[in-house]
């Protein structure tokens, strides 16, 4: 009777799996075309732009190297804006990083009202970077900015921000410091897993707060650490809209706020030069996933996770 | 190990009396730190809501103004019916565009993020490894040639390249749910099979409203970085009508520069519905970046 009936059975699963497999498909079925409209296309389409002369009215005309010669060899804008870029990135992350982390320490010193600051650390994200940007640029004001009020009363010295070249970008980090809220809340859920067996064992063994903090927290912390800097390098390299406002596609002034992103935006949307500007697209693309790869690698030297722990 | 123990045990019976004075340091020290920090990341807000209050004499001042002398609420109506800058407009916009998009988000995402942790298909797998990867793909390489593709079906200047987007699902929400679905008890479909339910059904009926805290997450999120998006409505739209607030604030600002009373009455309508939202739907949004953080 088994034997006889087995056939039959397994028939009859195979068609439930197929019909769950149609199902299935059927349901990841805008993802497939998402991806391939808005992601394989756009990176394969990028690649072969940045190989032609493309004004978006004629059909694009391949030519070879050109494009990355040009960037190479005769666009001085190019060095600025890598140079503003980097810039930006190499002191904003870390930076954003540190002050999130002493933030989420703090906080997750069981004080009182740890929710009410969470919070409003959290406040100043929710804000459009336009209106953020703007609030900086009346704050920062040289002459009546409140910010230059307050040094000036004090006696300190007054600089120009967004007016002065040397100091745009530094205003520009503060407005990317005052975002820190999200990292700081996912370091404090990072912190809050941390089990407190293995702070307590540490004091134990005599461990002060200084080494807890180095040989306990900050390791089991670090793929968290990993994370934010990951997402904070992607995020700091694309940088558009607060350098946009200030300095608009001319990155005023004197070229201190023309970003890499905005070299791209003119020559796409101002020039019409779309292979270029592809090309300009591709560098920072290579650059990006260069960096985020380095991070990676590097990462295994100082990332721990608890399942290796487990496994030595 | 154990000398450093010994250390720390005398050093603390010895200076006895100090470590009352020591623990009352420890409490207020983390306190006046936080609400320094807080003080500092709030004053902005502050500062441009006040702002938006005051005369011009009171901003250009030499000493540090701090409330306005009078609440001038007409800034505000100056801004809304200013000529040339139809800022009800803008925020009808912004509310559209924002909304389409989370309507758009939280359907193609739960619909994807179901698919990846119900249903077995061949090439799942492949798929989600790829869904994983193209998480860390950076915009810049995909929006030129989505804009020749738009420009191709002649969608420029219109809402369809903000919008039709979200309807084909976004990795990071997908990857999310899939996380939440995953959770949910067999049992429940298994039963719902037997009675004869279809993939459907089960999916829309049963499944949905048990991961709605966090379908909230995802909405409120889309909604929140749709209503702050720039670089998109900047390269699509070009009539001023059609701008939501965030362009129309920009716009406002170039032609306004330095009319702090005006851009930050201004600002502030643009900031007020996020920060409504936020107090509205506070735990999801701690929620939402917790699992964001700790599941990258």
């Amino acid at each position: 009777m088994a034997v006889v009936q087995m056939p039959a059975r397994r028939r009859h699963m195979s068609a439930l799996r197929r019909r769950e497999a149609i199902a299935g498909l059927l349901f990841v079925l805008p993802w497939i075309v998402g991806i391939l409209a808005f992601t394989v296309y756009p990176i394969l389409a990028s690649l072969y732009f940045s190989f032609t002369d493309y004004n978006i009215v004629q059909p694009p005309r391949w030519t070879g190297f050109s494009n990355y010669t040009a960037i190479f060899t005769s666009d001085t804008d190019f060095i600025t804006g890598v140079q503003n870029s980097a810039y930006y990135a190499l002191i904003s992350v870390p930076l954003g990083l540190v002050l999130s982390l002493v933030l989420a320490l703090v906080l997750n010193l069981r004080v009182r009202g740890v929710g009410i600051y969470r919070s409003l650390f959290y406040l100043p994200s929710l804000a459009p970077p336009v209106a953020s940007t703007i609030v900086f640029l009346m704050l920062l004001d040289p002459s009546h900015g409140v910010v230059n009020v307050f040094l000036t009363t004090l006696g300190l010295p007054a600089p120009a921000w967004f007016s002065d070249p040397s100091w745009t970008k530094p205003a520009l980090i503060l407005l990317s410091l005052w975002t820190s809220g999200t990292a700081t809340i996912i370091f404090l859920a990072g912190l809050q897993e941390i089990p407190q067996s293995l702070i307590e064992a540490a004091m134990i063994d005599g461990a002060g707060r200084w080494q807890r903090f180095w040989k306990v927290i900050l390791p089991l912390l670090s793929p968290v650490v990993l994370f934010n800097l990951v997402m904070g390098v992607i995020y700091s390299f694309q940088v558009f809209t607060q350098a946009y406002i200030v300095g608009h596609d001319t990155g005023d002034p004197v070229g201190s706020t023309l970003m890499y992103m905005t070299l791209i935006y003119r020559s796409a949307f101002k020039y019409f030069r779309m292979g270029y500007a592809s090309a300009l697209a591709v560098l920072l693309f290579v650059a990006i996933v260069t960096v985020t790869f380095v991070i990676f690698r590097v990462s295994r030297a100082w990332v721990f996770y608890e399942g290796e722990q487990h496994n030595a | 190990m154990a000398r450093q123990l010994g250390a720390k045990v005398d050093g603390a019976t010895v200076v006895a009396p100090r470590r009352r004075l020591r623990r009352i340091i420890a409490t207020l020290v983390p306190h006046l730190l936080l609400a320094l920090v807080a003080f500092l990341f709030l004053w902005p807000f502050y500062w441009m809501t006040t702002t938006g209050f005051k005369s011009i004499e009171e901003i250009l001042s030499p000493n540090i103004i701090w409330f306005p002398g009078v609440w001038r609420w007409s800034n505000f109506g100056d801004v809304l019916n200013y000529p040339g800058f139809p800022f009800l407009r803008y925020m009808v916009n912004s509310f559209v565009y924002a909304g389409s998009v989370t309507i758009g988000t939280v359907l193609s995402c739960s619909f994807v993020g179901y698919g990846f942790a119900r249903l077995r298909f061949p090439g799942r797998n492949i798929l989600f490894a790829f869904t994983i990867a193209t998480m860390m793909i950076p915009t810049v390489v995909t929006f030129i040639p989505t804009y020749v593709l738009f420009r191709y079906f002649h969608l420029l200047g219109t809402y369809a390249p903000l919008i039709l987007p979200s309807f084909f699902g976004n990795a990071f929400f997908i990857f999310m749910l899939r996380q939440f679905f995953m959770g949910l008890p067999w049992e429940l479909s298994e039963a719902a099979k037997v009675d004869g339910a279809g993939e459907f059904r089960i999916f829309w009926k049963i499944m949905l409203p048990l991961v709605r805290p966090a379908l909230i997450v995802v909405a409120v999120f889309s909604f929140v970085w749709t209503w702050q998006e720039f670089f998109q409505p900047l390269i699509y739209l070009s009539d001023p009508d059609t701008y939501p607030l965030s362009l129309g604030l920009f716009a406002f600002q170039g032609e306004r520069t330095t009319d702090w009373q005006l851009l930050m009455a201004a600002g502030t309508l643009t900031t007020l519905p996020l920060v409504v939202l936020f107090f509205a739907a506070q735990r999801y949004f701690l929620q939402g970046i917790t699992m964001t953080g700790l599941k990258g």
